[in-house]
């Protein structure tokens, strides 16, 4: 017989183990056991996608453009190298 | 002797300074000035100061070429000077605390606040939600106001150095572990409590912007 699987996972350990669960290094039983507390969680579940949604926004911070002075600059040192 | 292994931009790098091919080197400025002040921001109280570290160590950079081995890729290299020089002026500024005290050990600080969950004593289910995350209910797209950015800019300013370091080199900059470790000089775990405190905090201030009722 199968032994029973329980989500022994709480949401506030959860909460704690969501960036090394992103990062992808867990070892498989220690990742079962995330993938399980989130089948049965739609809090966490959605905890999981704020936290994807704050990666995706801080990946989206405006550029700014090159300060042409500064350029300028550089490229005086570059040409006198 | 083994070839250098050549990244993009130590090609770039290399046509550059051996070639003297002027266009190479300011795509890489381009490719690299925004970054760079970005961390050097961490460190410097004011952009002019950070566009001042910066050139400087593009500067150093030019002089210091012949130490370039291609051991590590240019970028790391790059950015290595930057946080030498960086902290150093830091340091001399005492603007902030000492890098080497600073928190980087898996610490009490919880990225939930513990009021959030039921306690551990609760019969049916402890340290489950009790004030559960909502979804902030628009896809990606629209969550990208102006207004938004903006929160997650104040966020990364508030974060303690070394959570800033690692939040904007990983996130911002889209950096992997391994580089950030190298340019830091940190190991991965620290970089990886690092990383996770510096997002929870993000996480939790742009909840408070989208979902205001659960403060």
């Amino acid at each position: 017989m199968m032994p029973t699987i329980v989500d022994d996972l709480a949401c506030k350990e959860f909460v704690e183990l969501v960036t090394e669960y992103l990062e992808g290094g867990m070892p498989a039983p220690a990742r079962a056991r995330v993938d399980l507390h989130l089948a049965g969680c739609p809090f966490c579940t959605i905890y999981l996608e704020q936290m994807r949604q704050t990666i995706a926004l801080l990946g989206h911070l405006p550029q700014s453009e090159v300060n042409p002075r500064a350029l300028d600059a550089l490229l005086d040192a570059f040409r006198g190298r | 002797m083994e070839p250098a292994r050549l990244h993009g931009d130590d090609d770039l790098f290399k046509r550059a300074l051996e070639d003297r091919d002027e266009r190479a080197f300011v795509e890489l400025v381009h490719q690299y000035q925004d970054p760079l002040i970005r961390l050097a921001l961490v460190y410097c109280g004011t952009r002019a100061v950070a566009e001042e570290v910066v050139q400087d160590t593009w500067l150093g950079a030019l002089r210091g070429i012949e130490r370039f081995e291609g051991r590590s890729s240019f970028k790391t290299w790059l950015f290595r000077i930057l946080v030498n020089r960086a902290r150093t002026h830091a340091a001399r500024e005492a603007r902030t605390i000492p890098f080497s005290s600073l928190e980087t050990a898996a610490g009490s600080e919880p990225s939930v606040r513990a009021d959030r969950f039921l306690g551990a004593d609760h019969p049916d289910w402890p340290e489950h939600w009790s004030v559960p995350p909502r979804s902030w209910g628009s896809p990606e797209s629209e969550l990208l106001s102006k207004e938004t950015l903006d929160i997650v800019l104040r966020a990364i300013a508030a974060l303690v150095p070394a959570q800033r370091e690692v939040i904007t080199l990983r996130d911002v900059d889209g950096w992997d572990s391994g580089e950030v470790c190298n340019v830091l000089g940190i190991t991965e775990t620290n970089q990886r409590v690092l990383l996770h405190r510096a997002r929870a905090k993000v996480r939790a201030a742009l909840e408070r912007h989208f979902d205001p009722d659960l403060e």
